[in-house]
């Protein structure tokens, strides 16, 4: 069974002092796959990565790599390699020396350890880099470099710890691309982490989304976006409208939910919970999930008809950014702020601040979550 | 003030002749001790009597060149002894203290960074007799006590090295540790990810990152052994290094056989010193002292 | 965060202080040596200032040392006569070396600022001895500056410069000179010339600029500068032997004289035990009164 998978991880759990910085984590990953754990600063997944290298011993539960325990085996032998958040590109010596690095450690003779390094060289399209000095390269070249340095060591699973995070925004967009590519072409398992939502969703086949040391979610970017299953994967994957409310009554599934500022939405159950009447709840509506026109009505306010819930409101900004041009819309009795995305066809362009707009959008495109607000997390502050 | 206020020329100049007679002021005896090095004279002084080598190579009494003269010749070679001595073990005993202070963390660590800052701020003097009595007790103690009769915690060599390496050592401590501070941790777990043992990691990565600093803290400590006079002073035995037969000498009167030692004295410290510099320019670390 | 530093400082006050095995060998040299080489022989040096020598290896407890050093006006004036010449040498080297670092670190800029600022240091990788037999070159009375008085007809015969206390003055500054410059310069470096730029537009002098953004901001490099030259000169043997007169005696020739001359190691290391209490307190009221610890001076 363990064939399949090359990274299994049990029950794993890291705590310092009182602190569990890892909390009960499981998770298998398929051979081949590239694997995101996605995350806010602090939720533990460096903490995660680092017991996969081995730089930290768990303090409960277990490692699996290609069916082998790696309790008790120091990183040095471990088959997994890592690029580095600041790739640590060894200063004192050329792109060469960095690659054949690893393999001198192995005792390789000379000539298949060159070999090795100009292939692997050519790989990622660097192949005259050899001789150069690391501080000669540009940044994207040098992320080359880490991954080069990691692959000619033919690893099981190789840890990406935020390498694009140092990068500027173009080229990280570009490396985004690059880096799915290479994957792809050579067939080892990736474990990426990182705190950009985008990075995990564009180049990850499974991503894992982590918050105080738990997994809240693991599925394709799709299933995060689309479906999430908790209020901090729907809050925290991709941009949403929030709010906060209680349940009123229910018909059928959906639930209408007052909210604490005034006025009604209706929507459904995010996950598999069955609310009640009664419950506290966070909605969540995408800004795409919501259709405007314009509207010369007096009617404002929140209303639900045909399955639909509207509001009407006054436009306060425009946030032009091109395709992903948004409006924010404030609702004058309620006081809700509701930001909407402009439609790329450009059926709005002309829209202007202080206009009255109608919004609208299904039932079943508000997700609402049962609170979990109170329960053991504000307690340690 | 700053060049890009207005001010009056006449302040300017002023300043300018003021920063000129500072660096005549520096440079005024080291240049004269060259210079009278080549007198024809026998006493490093006016008048000026044209110039000779005879002070680095005459062979015949009083003229004695300074590479024919036996005692100083010798001298040269103490000190030359006791400075690769001192700086061998001032340098390994720095990086691991700096190891020590910047990787590990155990009780009363502030406590041991304090002393070890201490000699520093210990007159040379000082140090050097409480050196002179501390061994002097132990070998008078062994001769007591056992019979045995330790030569080599009387004035002589060995003690004149502990007591250089005594605050030598705080100089290597300082300046290996700021270097190893610099350095990003992650390299070495980037080694030990590739395979490397510990061991590995620290001969192939570590190391190679603090050898500027291990060069240039050694050339500092080889300068300032060779140079040492207070402590020295007070722990000499019969064999004497350079500065203390130097400074017999002066108190004797000299010839410019004198100025020859120190012309090449400058010669080889300025260039060391040099040395010490461009081996510390690391393209590698942006400097930011 | 917070919560993972509470914690891990909650962990330390309850598990027993171990030191590792390697931690405990890297520490072995370093107590060695400090045990060995510093603490030790200055312990020793107290306890040798306080006996008294009764016969061939006989010793007995006394102050005798101390009451013979507060008792004879040689001794005592020496010793206020060596801290006063070494606050006076402290503040000439400041007056002197302030607007040596300011020209340094603020006026001059790229090759030619490094150039001057090695030219600073060159001097002092030369032995003092070196140094000290120059200025004996340049100042007796057969020397240069004595030869150029008399040639050009301001003095009528030699003049003897050696062996004054202005003399002395001249030569405890230069051997000192580094130790405020080097310091200087690098906290002026860090003033921001647009703090000054700003005074200036807000309408403030050359003198009031000084006054209110230079030397406030300057006040840790003199205070390191200050404490260091004053320790050196205190501490200072080549300098008063070589260039003081017969009668300038410097308290580390009084130490030398009982520990080599009289063979008096007794009294010797009450009078080192006195200089090295008298440095430390000095350096101990400078460091609070400048509001610096001994690790930022090394920095």
């Amino acid at each position: 069974m363990s064939n399949q998978l090359d990274l299994e991880c049990r029950q794993l759990v890291k705590s310092f002092g009182k602190f569990t910085a890892v909390d009960n984590v499981s998770l298998e990953i398929p051979k081949g796959s590239f694997f995101s754990i996605l995350g806010p600063s602090g939720c533990g997944k460096t903490t995660l990565l680092r017991m996969l290298a081995g730089f930290i011993e768990p303090s409960a539960g277990d490692i699996v790599i290609k069916g082998q325990s790696m309790l008790g085996v120091p990183p040095n032998k471990r088959p997994v390699n890592m690029v580095f958040q600041h790739l640590a590109l060894f200063p004192m010596m050329n792109v060469a020396e960095n690659i054949a690095y690893g393999l001198k450690r192995r005792k390789l003779p000379q000539a298949e350890i060159d070999k090795k390094v100009a292939d692997v060289l050519e790989r990622v399209s660097l192949p005259d880099a050899g001789p150069k000095d690391v501080t000669q390269l540009s940044g994207g070249q040098r992320q080359r470099i880490a991954i080069a340095r990691s692959l000619v060591l033919e690893p099981a699973v190789l840890l990406l710890d935020e390498p694009l995070g140092a990068l500027d925004l173009k080229l990280r967009e570009h490396m985004k691309v690059e880096l799915k590519q290479l994957q792809h072409e050579v067939g080892t398992t990736f474990v990426y982490i990182t705190h950009d939502q985008s990075e995990a969703l564009v180049m990850s086949d499974n991503v894992a989304v982590m918050n105080e040391g738990r997994f809240e979610q693991v599925g394709s970017p799709q299933d995060l976006y689309y479906n999430p299953q908790t209020a901090f994967v729907a809050g925290f994957v991709g941009d949403s409208n929030r709010w906060s409310g209680r349940v009123d009554s229910l018909d059928n599934g959906k639930a209408l939910v007052s909210l604490d500022d005034g006025g009604a939405i209706a929507g459904i159950s995010g996950n598999d919970r069955v609310l009640n009447v009664g419950d506290r709840v966070e909605l969540f509506v995408r800004p795409e999930a919501i259709t405007i026109e314009r509207d010369s009505s007096a009617q404002t306010g929140t209303h639900i008809e045909d399955g639909q819930n509207t509001l009407s409101g006054i436009v306060e900004n425009l946030l032009f950014d091109g395709a992903n041009s948004r409006a924010q819309v404030r609702d004058q009795q309620t006081g809700h702020q509701v930001t909407v995305s402009l439609p790329q066809t450009g059926a709005f362009s002309d829209l202007k601040s202080g206009e009255q707009i109608r919004l609208s959008w299904g039932v079943d495109k508000a997700r609402a979550y049962v609170s979990q607000a109170g329960v053991g997390k504000e307690q340690a502050a | 003030m700053i060049p890009s206020l207005p001010q009056s020329k006449f302040s300017t100049r002023l300043y300018a002749a003021y920063i000129t007679l500072f660096f005549i002021y520096l440079a005024a005896p080291l240049v004269v001790v060259g210079v009278f090095a080549f007198n024809d004279s026998l006493f490093p002084s006016m008048p000026w009597n044209g110039v000779t080598f005879d002070w680095f190579i005459g062979t015949e009494e009083p003229r004695i060149g300074v590479f024919n003269d036996g005692q100083l010749l010798e001298s040269i070679g103490y000190s030359g002894f006791i400075a690769v001595c001192v700086t061998l073990l001032s340098v390994f005993v720095g990086t691991c203290n700096a190891f020590l202070f910047e990787r590990h963390n155990f009780p009363g660590k502030n406590v041991l960074y304090i002393f070890a800052l201490m000699p520093l701020v210990i007159p040379g003097v000082i140090l050097g007799i409480s050196i002179l009595i501390f061994t002097n007790s132990i070998a008078n103690g062994v001769e007591d006590s056992f019979g045995l009769d330790l030569d080599f915690l009387r004035p002589g060599l060995f003690i004149v090295i502990m007591g250089q390496f005594a605050f030598v050592t705080t100089i290597t401590t300082l300046v290996i540790s700021a270097r190893l501070r610099k350095f990003d941790t992650s390299l070495e777990e980037a080694a030990l990810n590739l395979g490397a043992t510990k061991w590995e990691a620290m001969k192939t990565i570590t190391l190679p990152f603090l050898k500027p600093a291990m060069i240039g803290a050694g050339i500092v400590c080889f300068l300032m052994s060779f140079e040492n006079f207070n402590t020295t002073l007070m722990l000499v035995g019969s064999d004497s290094p350079l500065t203390i037969t130097m400074f017999d000498r002066l108190k004797q009167g000299s010839t410019p056989a004198l100025n020859a030692v120190s012309l090449m004295l400058m010669v080889v410290s300025g260039a060391l010193a040099l040395v010490s510099v461009f081996v510390q320019r690391d393209k590698n670390v942006p400097d930011n002292e | 965060m917070s919560t993972l530093q509470m914690t891990s400082g909650t962990e330390k006050s309850t598990t027993i202080p171990m030191i590792k095995l390697g931690t405990f060998l890297l520490m072995l040299p370093l107590l060695l040596w400090l045990f060995l080489l510093i603490i030790l022989p200055h312990l020793d040096l107290l306890t040798v200032s306080l006996r008294e020598k009764l016969g061939y290896r006989e010793y007995a407890f006394s102050l005798q040392n101390y009451i013979e050093f507060f008792t004879e006006p040689l001794y005592w004036n020496t010793f206020v006569r060596t801290a006063v010449m070494s606050i006076v040498a402290t503040a000439i080297t400041l007056i002197v070396g302030f607007p040596v670092s300011y020209y340094i670190a603020k006026v001059i800029k790229g090759k030619k600022r490094n150039l001057l600022f090695m030219m600073c240091l060159i001097p002092f990788w030369v032995s003092e001895l070196v140094r000290t037999f120059g200025w004996m070159i340049l100042l007796r009375e057969s020397g240069v500056i004595s030869n150029f008085l008399q040639w050009t007809g301001l003095v009528d015969g030699p003049v003897e410069l050696l062996y004054t206390d202005a003399t002395l003055m001249v030569g405890l500054v230069y051997t000192s000179m580094l130790f405020m410059v080097v310091p200087l310069v690098s906290v002026l470096d860090t003033l921001d010339d647009s703090l000054i730029e700003a005074g200036y537009d807000l309408g403030g002098s050359t003198y009031s600029i000084l006054r209110e953004i230079v030397i406030p901001h300057a006040m840790p490099g003199i205070a390191s500068g200050c404490i260091v030259v004053f320790m050196l000169t205190l501490g200072n043997y080549l300098t008063p032997t070589l260039l003081g007169g017969k009668d300038s005696l410097w308290f580390t020739e009084q130490i030398y004289n009982q520990f080599i001359t009289r063979f008096n190691w007794e009294s010797g290391s009450a009078f080192g035990f006195l200089l090295l209490f008298l440095s430390s307190v000095i350096v101990f009221v400078g460091l609070k009164l400048s509001r610096q610890t001994l690790a930022d001076t090394v920095k």
